[in-house]
C-alpha cells in the first residue's frame, strides 16, 4: 500500500508539471511540438537520453538477465553506449542545422524537401507510425505491471492496483501531460524523470546488496558452483555473429521519429556536446545494475518463467526493500516508462499533424491553432487504441520492442544517411528501401509468430539459414547465424544505392540548397501537396 | 586527423566483440562477472572517445546557420 501511495504522489507531480507547461504555451505549433526549438544545456541532454530509456532498458533488461544472462548488458547496452552518440553526434547534428535552416518540425518534412516527393514521404510516415505503436505499448505493459506488482500486500495476494488500472493511470496521466504541455511539459517532466531513474540503479543495488544474506559477493560464488546457475554469470551461450549483428540494431535510435524531432528542437547545436559524452556513462548507469540484479535474481528468486521474469527487479524490491523505498523505487521506473511513452505520443501527434494533417491541406484551412487542436485530439485517441492493445499483453516487452520496432527503424537508417550525405540519391531509392523493411520486417513478425521457439534447442524454419533460437537464448528469429537486422539493413543500403543510380537524381537547385547551407534564402514557397 | 579520428572509432568499435571474455566466469571488479566489468570499461572508453570526437572533429561549419535567416522548405510534390 505505503508505495502505491508514493507512486501516486509521483504522478501527480508528474500531472502538475504538464499543467505549468500549459500555462507557458504559445498556441501556435512550433511551440507545441518543439517548444519553440528553444531546448539547451544539461536539459536537452537528460531529455533526450529520457527518451531511449523505456520499460525495455529496466523491466526488460533485468527480464532478459534473469532468462539468458549478462550478455544482454553488451548486446544491447553497451552497443548503444557507441552507436547512439555517434549516429547522434554524425546526423543528429545535421538534422538540427537542417531544421534550423529550413524549418522542419518532422522527418518527413525533411525527406519530402530533400528529394522533392510527396508519396513518398507518406508512405515513410506510415511505416514509421507503424512500427512507433508497438514501443508505444510496451510503455504502456511496463507501467501497468509495475503498479500491479507494487501493490500488493504480499505473496500471492492480488494486487491493489489491477494490471488494467495501472495501464490506465499510466495512460492517462501521459496524455494529461502530454496534451497540456505539448513538447515543453514532456521536457520539464522527462528532466525530473531522468534525475529520477538515474539514481535509481544505484539505489535499487546498495539496498539488495545490503539486505541479501551475504552480500553480492557470496551470491556472486554461490551461483558459480552450480553450473547452470554460473552460465547466467557468462556469454558461454552466445553466438558472436548474433552479438556482433547487435550493434547495428542502436542505429534505430536516431531513426525513431521523436529523436530526430528532439534534434530539431534544440536551441543551439553546442547542446549536443555534452550529450554524446555523457550518454555512454548514462547507460552504463541505468543498465548496469538493471542486468546484474536480473542475474543474481535468477538465484535469489528462481522459477519465473516467460513474461514473468520480466518482474524480477519489482520482487526483488518487495522482497529486500523497505515498503517507502520500494514505492521511490518503483516511481523510478515508473519515470522510465513514462518518459519515453510521452515522447512516442508527441511524436505520433507531430507526424500526424504536420506530414499529413497540415500538408494535405488542414493547416490552411483550419491555422495554427486549429492544428493543435487537432493534434491534442489525436493525442487522446491514439493513447486510448494504444491502452486497449496493451490489455491485451501482447507477449513480452523484449522480443516485442525489439521485433516489431528497433529492426525495422534500424534498417532505415541507410535512407537518412543517403539523403543527408549523397547528393545523387533520389526518391525511388529511397521508396525502394522503405518498402524493403516494410515487407521484411512484416516477414519477420509473421515467421515468428508462426512457429514456436522451444526450450531445448533451434527450431527451423528455413533450414540451417533461418531458425528460432531456443528459448533459453531469447526464441529469436536467427539469420545465418545473424539477427534479422542484418540482412534487412543490407538490402535496404544497396536499395537506395542501386536504385537512386538508375533513378532521376532531384534538381541541381535541391541539392545546392541542402549541401550548401549558407547559401543566400530562396524566396518561401507553400509548403503542402502540389 | 581525419583518418585517424576514424581509425580511432573504428578500434573502439571493434572492442566491444570481447569474443574472448565470453566463457570466462571468475568475478572481476568485487562481484562483477568479467563480461559486465569488461562492458562497463567500454562505456567509460566510448564517453572518452566521444570527447575525443567533439574536441577534433566537432562539424563548427554547420553551426553558421544559426545566424542566417531561416528559409522556408519547398515542401514535396511528385
Amino acid at each position: 500500500m505505503i508505495p502505491a501511495i508514493v507512486i501516486a504522489l509521483y504522478l501527480v507531480v508528474i500531472s502538475y508539471i504538464g499543467s505549468v507547461a500549459f500555462r507557458r504555451s504559445k498556441g501556435n505549433t512550433e511551440d507545441f511540438f518543439l517548444a519553440s526549438r528553444g531546448i539547451g544545456g544539461i536539459v536537452f541532454f537528460l531529455w533526450i537520453f529520457a527518451t531511449n530509456m523505456t520499460a525495455f532498458a529496466i523491466l526488460g533488461s533485468s527480464g532478459a538477465a534473469y532468462r539468458g544472462g549478462i550478455g544482454i548488458f553488451g548486446l544491447m547496452a553497451t552497443s548503444s553506449a557507441l552507436v547512439i552518440p555517434l549516429s547522434i553526434f554524425v546526423i543528429g547534428t545535421r538534422l538540427w542545422a537542417l531544421g534550423k535552416r529550413f524549418g522542419h518540425q518532422t522527418q518527413v518534412q525533411f525527406f519530402r524537401d530533400r528529394w522533392e516527393c510527396s508519396t513518398t514521404g507518406t508512405i515513410i510516415f506510415a511505416l514509421s507510425a507503424i512500427m512507433l505503436v508497438p514501443y508505444m505499448i510496451i510503455s504502456i505493459i511496463g507501467g501497468g505491471e509495475v503498479l500491479a506488482n507494487i501493490s500488493t500486500n504480499g505473496p500471492g495476494t492480488p494486487p491493489l492496483i489491477p494490471y488494467w488500472m495501472g495501464c490506465a493511470i499510466v495512460a492517462l496521466v501521459v496524455t494529461i501531460n502530454v496534451f497540456f504541455g505539448g513538447m515543453r511539459g514532456v521536457v520539464w517532466v522527462n528532466v525530473f524523470q531522468t534525475i529520477l531513474f538515474l539514481l535509481f540503479g544505484l539505489v535499487a543495488v546498495m539496498t539488495i546488496s545490503s539486505l541479501i544474506p551475504g552480500g553480492f559477493t557470496s551470491r556472486v560464488e554461490h551461483m558459480l558452483q552450480n553450473p547452470k546457475a554460473a552460465a547466467l554469470l557468462t556469454r558461454g551461450r552466445m553466438d558472436p555473429r548474433y552479438f556482433w549483428s547487435y550493434t547495428l540494431v542502436p542505429l534505430s535510435s536516431i531513426m525513431f521519429p521523436h529523436m530526430a524531432i528532439m534534434c530539431f528542437s534544440a536551441r543551439k547545436m553546442s547542446a549536443f556536446k555534452r550529450t554524446v559524452v555523457l550518454y555512454p556513462l548514462a547507460i552504463m548507469a541505468i543498465w548496469l545494475p538493471c542486468v546484474f540484479l536480473g542475474a543474481v535474481g535468477a538465484s535469489l528468486i528462481p522459477g519465473l518463467k516467460g513474461p514473468e521474469a520480466d518482474s524480477i527487479l519489482l520482487r526483488l524490491l518487495a522482497q529486500y526493500a523497505p515498503p517507502v523505498l520500494a514505492g521511490v523505487l518503483g516511481a523510478g521506473i515508473i519515470s522510465a516508462v513514462m518518459g519515453s511513452d510521452c515522447h512516442q505520443v508527441l511524436a505520433l501527434s507531430t507526424m500526424f499533424t504536420k506530414d499529413i494533417f497540415s500538408y494535405y491541406g488542414g493547416q490552411e484551412k483550419y491555422g495554427e491553432r486549429g492544428s493543435v487542436a487537432f493534434a491534442r485530439g489525436f493525442i487522446v485517441v491514439v493513447t486510448v487504441i494504444a491502452y486497449l492493445i496493451a490489455l491485451q499483453r501482447p507477449e513480452n516487452i523484449f522480443e516485442l520492442a525489439t521485433r516489431y520496432a528497433f529492426t525495422g527503424f534500424a534498417s532505415l537508417a541507410p535512407i537518412m544517411i543517403a539523403a543527408l550525405f549523397w547528393k545523387r540519391s533520389t526518391k525511388y531509392g529511397a521508396l525502394a528501401a522503405t518498402l524493403w523493411v516494410g515487407a521484411s520486417v512484416a516477414l519477420a513478425g509473421y515467421l515468428q509468430n508462426t512457429h514456436k521457439a522451444v526450450p531445448t534447442g533451434p527450431v527451423p524454419v528455413w533450414g540451417d539459414v533461418l531458425y528460432l533460437q531456443p528459448l533459453t537464448s531469447g526464441g529469436s528469429l536467427v539469420f545465418m547465424g545473424f539477427h534479422p537486422v542484418v540482412p534487412i539493413l543490407v538490402g535496404s543500403a544497396l536499395l537506395v544505392w542501386l536504385v537512386s543510380l538508375v533513378t532521376p537524381a532531384p534538381s541541381q537547385k535541391t541539392i545546392d540548397r541542402y549541401f550548401n547551407l549558407t547559401a543566400p534564402a530562396e524566396p518561401a514557397l507553400a509548403e503542402t501537396a502540389a | 586527423m581525419k583518418w585517424l579520428l576514424v581509425l580511432l572509432v573504428l578500434v573502439v568499435y571493434a572492442l566491444h566483440q570481447d569474443t574472448w571474455n565470453f566463457p570466462k566466469t571468475e568475478p572481476f571488479l568485487g562481484p562483477l562477472p568479467i563480461g559486465l566489468a569488461y562492458h562497463a570499461l567500454y562505456c567509460v572508453i566510448a564517453a572518452a572517445l566521444l570527447a575525443v570526437l567533439v574536441r577534433f572533429a566537432w562539424p563548427a561549419e554547420l553551426e553558421e546557420v544559426e545566424s542566417l535567416a531561416p528559409q522556408s522548405a519547398e515542401g514535396g510534390h511528385e
